[in-house]
């Protein structure tokens, strides 16, 4: 911990911290538990006449993204921030910013999904928007919940993008924990974000736009879905184009997949989010122990970063997927789908052993990540099969 | 420290065992320690039970979950005791720091405590009355902890309380809470 | 983005859709000539009308053509033959016809 000027904070203290000096010219937010102390924060900015931006307490989640949605239209830099149930409630307006090509950003404190009623942190919520056409980026910790925050900016604005982008953190154990960070002066911060020119905004009345268009007749329709795709599929290079600046500006890289002690590894494990720090901690006990054993972790999940983590795991002999989310119903977790099909896809016959971990805010203990690990071991023996199992959870 | 310490405090809501649970994890990192710390999550009621966790190491830390296995248990109210097996996971050379007026034996027995766990108690309640003139253990506590581990100074306590709180608080009040700080470092015994 | 033309709309290819399918011009519908959609289509009587505007005012396709003050025909390119202006017509000036009598009426005219 030398130069930098290290401090505590909480995740949500520094996502608002990270908008505060992106500035949005609107934020509308409706508040929800674990995000709640992101959108206190910034209305007080807003107060403390810290920032320039119009903040709209709306009545609800749906009226928050719509009047973003209405905002960013009228060509404004706009913000905000849900969890769970209000995030369900944004559901049809995911897909308006979207398909508007609304650089707007959100943060979401992922958190369970009802019922029954449970405030703590899953991906329960957040998976639930991962067809929205939407840029999704996943924290480890507090740090690079700023950090995330900062490129959803650039990433959501770069010209080849023009989607909207969810910065999410793990509720609770990100949000509410504090932990040692550092943060870039604010000049520096505008400097690398810059200013938000919209193509057609609706408020330049001397060049009149109609938005929101009718796309029911002909494959119009279709034609734009594949234009918003491909715009997707760009945000993977905008991000780790514009990551590797900030990297340059802060000294902290950005990766689109992190990897620790992967490249030799025979045992990996594939997961999102906060739970990746136990997973790091016991790596490098197994590690002392002459194990080779390794993490991969996406850091962005929509576009899906395929050939990173086909090039991160392609030696491996077994590779386990934690998701902190079921897709009840199908056979495998959503993360878990998409590492086996860049498996398939590149021909490739590495067993993935299946893991739904830490719903509702159960804790993933070190004895589970354990656990995980030697499994693996058992499923190149043979002796264990790897299907879907909730971890820590007796029948 | 040359490795991971994992503190885990008991109180009720409203004690200040969050506050507390902050000014170990802002005072370490003022001597260059890596930091975390967080309150049991969920929603809060005034006098229910709660945990509160600090990790303090060299290294950055990666580790996140709840602590099940402390280094450090503190106690802010010994009312739990009937409620609550406050060492649970406790290792095996594991340190209690109580707050109550029991001796060191009384304490010892009352949580049956294992052999290799060393009980410390002061009356941080009584040391905060007659300083701080309120009911807030939890500044006298870090005081003791500092005692006990030598993780960090008792100034450098006061200087992180005095940091944290200087606009917040009276010049008055900071004094009083330093007074119970001296005084908790003081008055902790086994 | 090609030059906005509407009549060669259906052949645009996927690199000449403006960005989030934004019409990039205001005022399109004038283009639009919804005029073909009628089976029915009012008839004005100018006699009997007052300009009193209800009609303009209920006109969803906003069709009933006005000059300073004064009702001065029917937009038949936009109108859709929905028949509300003469529901709301209170003096009897508007009333509907076919378009098969329209149309066998204007060839008469010929």
């Amino acid at each position: 911990m030398a130069d930098k000027n290290y401090f505590s904070a909480t995740g949500n203290a520094m996502v608002a911290d990270a908008i505060r000096q992106c500035e949005p010219d609107v934020m509308a937010a409706y508040p929800i538990t674990p995000q709640t102390t992101i959108v206190e924060a910034y209305a007080k900015f807003v107060a403390d006449g810290r920032v320039h931006t119009e903040y709209v307490p709306v009545e609800s989640e749906h009226s928050a993204l719509s009047a973003c949605i209405g905002a960013s239209a009228a060509g404004a830099r706009v913000a905000t921030a849900t969890s769970s149930q209000g995030l369900a409630y944004m559901y049809e307006e995911l897909h308006i910013a979207s398909g508007m090509r609304l650089p707007i950003v959100m943060a979401n404190a992922n958190r369970a999904i009802s019922a029954p009623i449970n405030i703590h942190g899953d991906h329960s919520d957040i998976m639930g928007m991962r067809d929205s056409g939407w840029v999704m980026l996943f924290a480890e910790n507090a740090q690079e919940a700023y950090d995330n925050t900062v490129l959803a900016f650039k990433v959501a604005e770069d010209p080849n993008v023009l989607l909207p982008v969810c910065t999410a953190l793990d509720g609770f154990v990100t949000t509410h924990a504090m932990d040692v960070c550092c943060k870039e002066e604010d000049e520096v911060v505008k400097k690398f974000v810059g200013d938000y020119h919209p193509e057609f905004p609706l408020l330049d009345t001397d060049n009149p736009t109609g938005q929101g268009m009718f796309g029911t007749l002909g494959n119009y329709y279709m034609k734009t879905k594949l234009i918003e795709r491909r715009a997707n599929e760009a945000a993977l290079e905008a991000f780790e184009k514009h990551g590797a600046e900030w990297a340059e500006i802060t000294g902290r890289p950005v990766k689109a997949v992190d990897t620790f002690e992967a490249e030799d590894a025979d045992y990996i494990v594939v997961v999102l989010g906060s739970c990746a720090g136990n997973v790091r901690h016991k790596v490098k006990e197994l590690r002392a122990q002459g194990k080779k054993v390794g993490l991969v972790r996406p850091r962005i999940f929509r576009p899906f970063p395929a050939e990173q983590v086909l090039e991160a795991c392609k030696g491996a002999k077994a590779v386990a997927v934690l998701d902190r989310s079921d897709s009840i119903g199908a056979a495998h977790g959503p993360l878990a789908l998409e590492v086996r099909s860049v498996f398939q896809e590149a021909g490739l016959a590495i067993p993935v052993n299946d893991y739904i971990v830490g719903l509702g805010g159960a804790d993933v203990t070190l004895e589970h990540v354990q656990q995980v690990f030697d499994q693996l071991e058992q499923r190149v023996a043979g002796t264990y099969d790897g299907s879907l199992s909730y971890l820590g959870i007796e029948e | 420290m040359s490795q991971l310490t994992e503190i885990r405090w008991h109180a009720r809501a409203g004690q200040g065992a969050v506050t507390a649970a902050k000014l170990v994890a802002d005072t370490a990192l003022l001597q260059g320690n890596y930091i975390q710390a967080c309150p049991e999550y969920g929603p809060e009621r005034t006098g229910a039970p709660l945990k509160a966790y600090t990790r303090v190491s060299d290294e950055p830390i990666q580790v996140r979950n709840n602590i099940l296995n402390p280094d450090i248990v503190i106690v802010m109210d010994d009312t739990l005791l009937s409620s609550i097996d406050v060492i649970e996971g406790i290792k095996e050379d594991g340190l209690v720091i109580m707050n109550t007026t029991m001796t060191g034996e009384e304490a010892r027995r009352a949580i049956k405590a294992p052999e290799g766990v060393r009980v410390y108690v002061l009356d941080a309640t009584g040391i905060a009355l007659d300083t701080i003139g309120k009911d807030m253990p939890n500044t006298p506590l870090v005081g003791a902890l500092a005692k006990v581990t030598g993780m960090f100074p008792a100034e450098l306590v006061k200087k992180r309380f005095e940091l944290t709180n200087g606009k917040k608080f009276s010049r008055e009040m900071i004094e009083r809470n330093f007074a119970s700080v001296d005084r908790a470092y003081e008055e902790v015994h086994e | 983005m090609a030059e906005f033309g509407y009549e060669n709309f259906e052949h645009w290819k996927l690199s000449d859709y403006p960005t989030g399918f934004v019409c990039p011009d205001g005022g399109t519908s004038v283009n639009c000539y919804t005029g073909g959609w009628r089976s029915q289509r009012p008839v004005w009587d100018k006699e009997k009308c007052s300009n009193c505007m209800i009609c303009w005012a209920y006109c969803p396709d906003a069709s009933i053509e006005v000059k300073d003050g004064e009702m001065t025909g029917i937009d038949l390119h936009h109108c859709k033959g929905c028949g509300v202006c003469v529901t709301e017509c209170k003096f009897g000036a508007l009333s509907m016809i076919t378009e098969a009598e329209a149309q066998a009426q204007e060839k008469e005219g010929e």
